[in-house]
C-alpha cells in the first residue's frame, strides 16, 4: 500500500480518461468535442473557489448537508459483533445521495450557458434530483427512464412531473437503465449546442466517472471526519451498494489511501450470480468490455453483446459499473461481492424494525453484507455504510414481494 | 491499394460519384440478408457498407436498431456476419466491404484475432462508431498495420481545430455525416452539406462519402452532387423491416444508385 503520492490511488485518472485500462473517450466523433469542451470548463471549475462555494452553499441550505453519521446501537446488538454506523445520505433532499452530484452538474451546465438538461434515471432518484435543481435553476428538464422502470417506480416519475420535468419512457431493449443511458446519449447527439447531459453515476465518458466521483466524495470526506469525531479514528470497514456506483464511490474516494481501512463494495446479486445472468453483478459474473463511453466490466454474452440483468431494485439494474471500481476491483483495493434480491429484502425489513429507518432497496443490499460479516467480526470492529437512499419510493415494490395487497 | 482505393480510382475515370448501401448483417435472417447482398453490386452499389449488429447502438435511429434487433434474434454473430463476407467474395472480387458497428463485439472477440479474421474473409474497411481519435490504439492504427482501411466520421461538430486529428490516420475515405443526430432522423440538406464537404476537402485528398438522412434518389442526387458520394442505410433497412422481397428492395437501391450516379 502507498505512502507517498506517487504511489496514490487517488491520482487518477490520466489525461486519457484511463484508470489503468479501465475508462476512457469512447463516443461518437459528434459528441467528442463536447465531452473535450466539458472536461476543459470542469477543470477550470474544480480549482475555482466560487464555483465550490456556491455548491458549499447549496449543500448546506438546500440539501442539508452534512448528513448524519449515526451509529446504529439496535442493529449493531442485533448482529452482536462490528459496531455499526450508517452515513445518513437518505436524509438530503429529495431522499439520496444523488443530489450531490446533481448539483456539481448543474452549476457546471449554467457556468457553459446550456438551458437544456437531460438525464438518464433508473430507479428515478436521480431524475427526481435532476428535475428538482432544473426547477430550482428555471432550467428546462428531460428525463429518459425505461418504460419497466416507469411502472415499477411510478411515485418517482409523478414526482418529476410535479417538479416540471419531461419524462420519457424508452421501450427499446428491455425498458431498463441501460436503454434509458443509450436514449439520452441519442439526444444529446441531436441536441449539442443547448444540451446538457447530466449523468447520474460514475460511468460514461471521461470526464463524467471523475466528474460525479468529485461530487460524490463529499460524502466521504464527512463520515471520514465524522467517524473521527465519533470514535477518535478511521472506520476499518466501509461499505456501499453499487449499481453503475456513484454512492460507493462517493464513500470510497476520500479513504482509498487510508491502507488499513477496508473497502467493500456490494453489488446486486437479483436470483443468484451463477444462474444465468439473473443478475447485475459486473464485478464478480462479468468481463471487460467498452458500453457507453467507456471500458468498464459489463454482462455480455461471448460475441460481446450486452446482457439484461435482474436486481429487484431499479437502481441498481446495469448490465456495467464506473470504470474506477474495475480498477479497484482489478488492483485489489476494494473487495467486491454480491447480494441476493432475497437477501436484500430480509435486510430492508430489518432496518425498518431494528432502527426505525426505512431503507432503499440499493441500501438494503449493503446492509444484507453488513449482516453477513458483522456478527463474526470484534465489538471494536467499526463499519460505516451508506445508507444512500431512503425507501419510500420502494414501498410497492416491496409489498408486492412479500405478498402484501396494496392499492398503488 | 484496397478495394476501396481501387474502386475510387475507377469512379474517378468514370467521371461518377459513389452510390454507397447500409444494410444490417443478418437482417432478418443470414440467407434473406445474404441473397440481398449478393444482389447489392448488380444494383449499382459501389461499395457495400456491412452493419455488425449489436444491442446498444448508441448512434443509431430506431429503424438501425430494430435491424440489429431482429438480427440477434435471429441468431446472427460476428463469425456469421464474417462468413457473409466470405460468400459473397466467392462471386464478387470487387466490390469493396466496409463493416460498420461499435467496437465491443470487436473488443470481445480480441483486437488482431478480428483483424486477421476480417481480412481473410475479404472485409476492406472498417467504421466503428464508438472510436473517435482519441482512442486510435485501440483498433485504428492496428487495422491500418493489417491493410484495413480506417474510415472516420466526420461530423457537423468537427471543427477545423478538429479536423486534423480527425484526418491524421484515417483512410480509404471519409464519411461525413450530414446532421448531428442519429441515423434516420431528419433530412440532409445539400445546402448545408456542400460547405463542409468543401471545407474537409481543402484538409484532405480523401473522397468525402455523405450519409445520415438521405432517403430517396432525388437526395441522393443532390448529397452526391455536392459530395464525392452518398450513403443510404435506414432507408434500404426500413424496406426490409416491411418484409419487401429482396427484388423489390434490389429495385429500389437500384434508383438510389441511380439518384448519385446521375449527379454530377
Amino acid at each position: 500500500m502507498p505512502d507517498d503520492i506517487l504511489n496514490s490511488f487517488m491520482t487518477g485518472p490520466d489525461e486519457n480518461g484511463r484508470f489503468g485500462q479501465f475508462g476512457g473517450r469512447f463516443v461518437s466523433e459528434t459528441l467528442m468535442p463536447l465531452i473535450l469542451e466539458l472536461e476543459a470548463q470542469y477543470e477550470r471549475a474544480k480549482t475555482d473557489a466560487r464555483f465550490w462555494a456556491e455548491m458549499h452553499d447549496l449543500w448546506t441550505h438546500y440539501v442539508g448537508r452534512p448528513s448524519p453519521l449515526y451509529f446504529a446501537e439496535r442493529l449493531t446488538a442485533h448482529f452482536g459483533g462490528a459496531k455499526i454506523y450508517l452515513k445518513r445520505d437518505e436524509l438530503n433532499h429529495t431522499g439520496a445521495h444523488k443530489i450531490n452530484n446533481v448539483l456539481g452538474q448543474i452549476i457546471l451546465a449554467r457556468r457553459m450557458g446550456k438551458t437544456r438538461i437531460i438525464a438518464e434515471t433508473g430507479a428515478g432518484q436521480h431524475g427526481v434530483a435532476t428535475a428538482t435543481v432544473c426547477a430550482k435553476f428555471g432550467l428546462k428538464c428531460v428525463v429518459y427512464m425505461g418504460a419497466h422502470d416507469v411502472e415499477r417506480q411510478a411515485p418517482n416519475v409523478f414526482r418529476m412531473k410535479l417538479l416540471g420535468a419531461e419524462v420519457v419512457p424508452v421501450t427499446s431493449g428491455r425498458g431498463t437503465l441501460k436503454d434509458a443511458m443509450n436514449d439520452a446519449l441519442r439526444d444529446w447527439v441531436t441536441n449539442v449546442r443547448d444540451t446538457f447531459y447530466c449523468i447520474g453515476t460514475v460511468a460514461g465518458p471521461h470526464p463524467y466517472p471523475a466528474m460525479v466521483r468529485d461530487f460524490q466524495a463529499i460524502i466521504g470526506k464527512e463520515a471520514r471526519e465524522q467517524m473521527l469525531a465519533a470514535e477518535g479514528r478511521l472506520p476499518d470497514t466501509i461499505i456501499a451498494a453499487i449499481g453503475g456506483g456513484s454512492n460507493a464511490m462517493g464513500l470510497f474516494y476520500p479513504f482509498l489511501d487510508d491502507k488499513e481501512v477496508h473497502i467493500i463494495g456490494v453489488e446486486a446479486g437479483g436470483k443468484g450470480v451463477n444462474d444465468k445472468m439473473e443478475h447485475c453483478a459486473s464485478l464478480t459474473g462479468g468481463r471487460p468490455g467498452v458500453l457507453h463511453g467507456n471500458r468498464t466490466y459489463l454482462l455480455q454474452d461471448e460475441d460481446g453483446q450486452i446482457l439484461e440483468g435482474h436486481s429487484i431494485s431499479a437502481g441498481l439494474d446495469y448490465p456495467g459499473i464506473g470504470p474506477e471500481h474495475s480498477w479497484l476491483h482489478d488492483i485489489g483495493r476494494a473487495e467486491y461481492v454480491s447480494i441476493t434480491d432475497i437477501e436484500a429484502l430480509e435486510a430492508f425489513q430489518l432496518c425498518c424494525h431494528q432502527e426505525g429507518i426505512i431503507p432503499a432497496l440499493e441500501p438494503s443490499h449493503a446492509l444484507a453484507h453488513v449482516a453477513k460479516i458483522a456478527p463474526n467480526l470484534p465489538k471494536d470492529h467499526l463499519i460505516c455504510m451508506n445508507m444512500c437512499g431512503r425507501g419510500d419510493k420502494d414501498i410497492f415494490t416491496v409489498a408486492r414481494a412479500l405478498g402484501w395487497e396494496m392499492q398503488g | 491499394m484496397t478495394r476501396i482505393d481501387t474502386t475510387f480510382a475507377r469512379l474517378k475515370r468514370e467521371g461518377k460519384k459513389a452510390f454507397v448501401a447500409y444494410v444490417m448483417a443478418g437482417d432478418p435472417d443470414y440467407d434473406s440478408s445474404l441473397e440481398l447482398i449478393k444482389a447489392l453490386p448488380a444494383a449499382g452499389v459501389d461499395i457495400i457498407e456491412l452493419g455488425l449488429p449489436f444491442t446498444d447502438p448508441m448512434a443509431d435511429g430506431s429503424t438501425i436498431q430494430l435491424a440489429g434487433q431482429r438480427a440477434l434474434e435471429g441468431g446472427q454473430t460476428l463469425d456469421k456476419t464474417l462468413q457473409m463476407a466470405r460468400e459473397l467474395r466467392k462471386t464478387d472480387n470487387d466490390t469493396p466491404i466496409v463493416m460498420m458497428g461499435y467496437y465491443n463485439p470487436i473488443y470481445s472477440r480480441g483486437v488482431d484475432r478480428f483483424l486477421a479474421q476480417a481480412k481473410d474473409a475479404g472485409i476492406d474497411g472498417l467504421i466503428i462508431v464508438d472510436l473517435p481519435p482519441e482512442e486510435d490504439s485501440e483498433l485504428c492504427i492496428p487495422a491500418q498495420n493489417a491493410g484495413l482501411n480506417f474510415i472516420r466520421l466526420a461530423t457537423p461538430t468537427s471543427d477545423d481545430k478538429r479536423l486534423p486529428k480527425l484526418l491524421e490516420n484515417t483512410s480509404g475515405f471519409i464519411y461525413y455525416v450530414s446532421i448531428t443526430g442519429i441515423t434516420g432522423a431528419a433530412n440532409a440538406q445539400a445546402a448545408d452539406v456542400g460547405p463542409e464537404v468543401a471545407r474537409i476537402k481543402s484538409q484532405t485528398d480523401l473522397p468525402v462519402i455523405v450519409g445520415f438522412g438521405i432517403k430517396t434518389s432525388e437526395a441522393a442526387e443532390a448529397i452526391a452532387g455536392v459530395a464525392d458520394g452518398a450513403v443510404v442505410g435506414s432507408a434500404i433497412v426500413s424496406l426490409i423491416e416491411q418484409g419487401k422481397p429482396v427484388p423489390e428492395i434490389a429495385a429500389f437501391v437500384k434508383s438510389l444508385a441511380d439518384g448519385a450516379h446521375r449527379a454530377k
